[in-house]
């Protein structure tokens, strides 16, 4: 948010930096004296604790990348030499593996609390675009990451949806093929697949760096949303960031790092798949190819539809209409506080996309596939028709007249029989 | 304190996105039992395990035991190449003294060289050489075991759901086959393998291996041993792990406890309803 910069550099040295290259003011500003609303809750906590997980993951990574060898022969073993060679070469190991699905869960949170309050409307629409960006390249360096175990599940995995661009086949005859075939760098997944997604792998995180860079850029614009979905109008809505946010989210970080170490010290293995820890072998298929849980909504949609391209359109299709949601949702109002109706519908959205994940866990047979198309078909009538429709039909309830009235309990602006107005 | 806790999940959103994080969570691993319900296999019952739990630690004497009943039984047929010698006698592991280490190690006959003259040569093993598989590669192993391939077990209890508790259950599993079902030739009836029939003949016999300590000598205690010594083999960090856990769990709960209470009094000078 534009405010008048406080920053006072107090030694020589800074005031010499600061005339040339203002980074401690930048960073003063943005992240000590930077007004935010005060009364956020802990969701939104999240974003800081996902910095923490890309740092994790990055760190953690580059130490594991000097001892993995992305090699056909050699791959799986050497991750085993980490486990088991390496000093903490197990700690890291976990921490790098747990680390992703935590990190998942923490996105999942984050873009459901954006859901919940309208954190994507105007005027945060690059925030939220920027935030899907960061997401579909989280799921690509993920399910690269995935593949370098190169265990029967990393294996089969890769073939699995490697093997879903040859459906353009269907569009244009061997142009599907031509592409698997320049992906897998041969005619079947094999070692020059691995040194591929090994060296992809290590560059997406840097993407997702830069890409974090320019949310919260565009975070600090306009200023956090907050549970009303009213900007911040008077001095009283708003707290400094720090300490207050800072204090707030290294409690929820704490609590957040006890839940990781949970399961990397107690469960490691939890979340994995016991296949994985079988070596890679083209020639055996396991009977239930499953992706990592992270994918499974997705991994659901993609089976639901019974023509091969369809679904495939059908699996992207569900993350590219999110960047699309700033506009679908037609409402003036942002917070589901005061949408009586839309927030049954979006409760019902959560809760059909975790019900996704469970049959998407589940052999795409008889009663799961029912289910499964009508969960498929739920996702996309919510987002493509029920929230266009609801902002015009809608009637919002009583809203707070600011930050500080609602933090102070003040009685809510009565709204009934006015025309929704701009949360503003 | 506690209504200050229940406040942050006050919302309804955020009751719902904690039920549904359960959810995420549960589902993520309930879909493993039926990924594997090729053959009706009836449920694995679990056992107690020194090792489980978050304070669980090897049983060194069961490990000693599970390293005698793997070199003497499965050893013929199944590889461990992801140990070496010397991990028998790291921490945390069956802990053979060096000399015990040194003379387990000498008992096989490791390939080595070339020399000067540019010959390969054999040598007795040593700590730092990893355990030498029963054969030279996959179709030897095939052709000396009527067609099927004994898997190296350095993972296999990690390798199956159910883990120790499935190995247990598989070496104890050995069965009459029912009335009626048609056996293919040199399979044997096993309750808990995936389609019941499984090459391996029945490995295990009472007072087939002998036990030093005064453990009775039974199938059952057999079949225990080497299931936590699999489990070992898997995951040798096992007890390094819980121990640093403990510790670290115990760092991070006062760490939150402080930040709990910093986080208090530092908006306890916000105006609040």
């Amino acid at each position: 948010m534009a405010h008048a910069s406080s920053y006072k550099p107090n030694s020589a040295i800074a005031k010499w930096m600061d005339d040339r290259l203002p980074v401690m003011r930048m960073m003063h500003d943005q992240f000590n004296d930077f007004p935010t609303p005060r009364n956020l809750n802990y969701l939104w906590t999240f974003g800081g604790i996902l910095t923490f997980c890309l740092a994790v993951q990055m760190l953690s990574g580059i130490v594991l990348a000097m001892h993995y060898i992305p090699q056909e022969s050699m791959a799986f073993d050497s991750v085993e030499h980490i486990m088991r060679d390496v000093n903490w070469g197990w700690l890291l190991r976990y921490m790098h593996f747990n680390g992703a699905s935590l990190f998942f869960f923490a996105v999942y949170i984050h873009i459901a609390r954006g859901m919940y309050y309208g954190s994507y409307k105007a005027p945060r629409e690059v925030l939220w675009i920027i935030g899907v960006l960061i997401f579909l390249v989280m799921m690509a360096t993920a399910f690269m990451g995935y593949s370098l175990v190169w265990g029967q599940m990393s294996f089969w995995a890769v073939t699995v949806i490697t093997n879903l661009f040859s459906s353009l086949d269907a569009i244009i005859p061997g142009l599907g093929t031509t592409i698997v075939e320049w992906i897998w760098g041969g005619f079947s997944v094999g070692g020059p697949t691995l040194t591929r997604l090994f060296s992809l792998h290590y560059l997406l995180p840097f993407v997702i760096a830069g890409l974090v860079i320019l949310h919260i850029w565009a975070l600090h614009v306009p200023g956090s949303n907050n549970p009303t979905g009213i900007e911040i109008k008077t001095k009283s809505d708003a707290i400094s960031f720090n300490p207050y946010y800072t204090i707030k989210d290294g409690f929820a970080m704490s609590m957040f790092v006890i839940l990781f170490a949970a399961l990397v010290f107690y469960a490691p293995n939890f979340l994995g798949h016991p296949d994985n820890y079988i070596e890679a072998d083209p020639l055996v298929t396991p009977p239930h190819i499953v992706p990592e849980w992270y994918f499974l909504p997705y991994y659901a949609i993609l089976r639901a539809i019974p023509d091969k391209l369809m679904g495939v359109i059908a699996m992207f299709g569900s993350i590219i209409v999110l960047f699309f949601l700033p506009w679908l949702d037609t409402s003036k109002v942002r917070s589901a506080r005061y949408r009586p109706i839309f927030k049954w519908f979006l409760l019902l959205f959560f809760v059909n996309t975790v019900f996704l994940g469970y049959l998407g866990a589940q052999e795409a047979a008889g009663v799961y596939l029912t289910l499964g198309r009508i969960s498929t078909a739920y996702y996309f009538l919510f987002l493509l028709v029920i929230l266009p429709v609801l902002g015009w039909i809608e009637k919002p309830t009583a809203m707070p007249g600011s930050i500080t009235d609602d933090v102070l309990g003040k009685k809510p602006v009565d709204m009934a029989g006015r025309k929704p107005v701009p949360a503003e | 304190m506690g209504e200050k806790f229940m406040k942050m999940f006050a919302s309804p959103f955020s009751r719902v996105g904690l039920v549904a994080a359960g959810v995420v969570l549960g589902t993520a691993t309930m879909h493993a039992p039926a990924s594997y319900a090729a053959g009706e296999a009836p449920p694995i019952p679990s056992q107690s395990w020194s090792f489980s739990g978050p304070f669980g630690l090897f049983d060194r004497g069961q490990l000693q035991r599970g390293y005698k009943v793997y070199k003497e039984v499965c050893a013929v047929c199944h590889g461990l190449r992801l140990l070496h010698y010397r991990n028998l006698g790291e921490p945390g592991g069956p802990e053979f003294s060096e000399a015990e280490v040194k003379a387990i190690a000498a008992e096989v006959e490791v390939l080595d060289g070339p020399n000067e003259d540019g010959e390969m040569f054999d040598r007795p093993g040593r700590p730092s050489d990893r355990f030498v598989s029963p054969f030279p590669n996959k179709e030897a192993a095939r052709a000396a075991n009527n067609g099927a391939y004994p898997p190296d077990l350095s993972l296999m209890a990690k390798a199956r759901v159910g883990g120790p508790d499935y190995l247990y259950a598989l070496l104890t599993g050995y069965k009459p086959e029912p009335d009626g079902m048609e056996m293919s030739e040199g399979m044997s009836y096993n309750e808990y393998f995936p389609g019941h029939q499984i090459a391996m003949a029945p490995p295990l016999f009472d007072e087939g291996v002998e036990y030093t300590d005064g453990t009775p000598p039974t199938i059952d205690n057999y079949a225990r041993d080497v299931s936590a010594f699999m489990m070992w083999a898997a995951e040798p960090k096992l007890e390094e792990r819980h121990r640093v856990g403990l510790r670290f769990m115990i760092y991070l709960v006062i760490l939150a406890g402080l930040l709990y209470l910093a986080k208090r009094r530092v908006w306890s000078k916000l105006k609040h309803a």
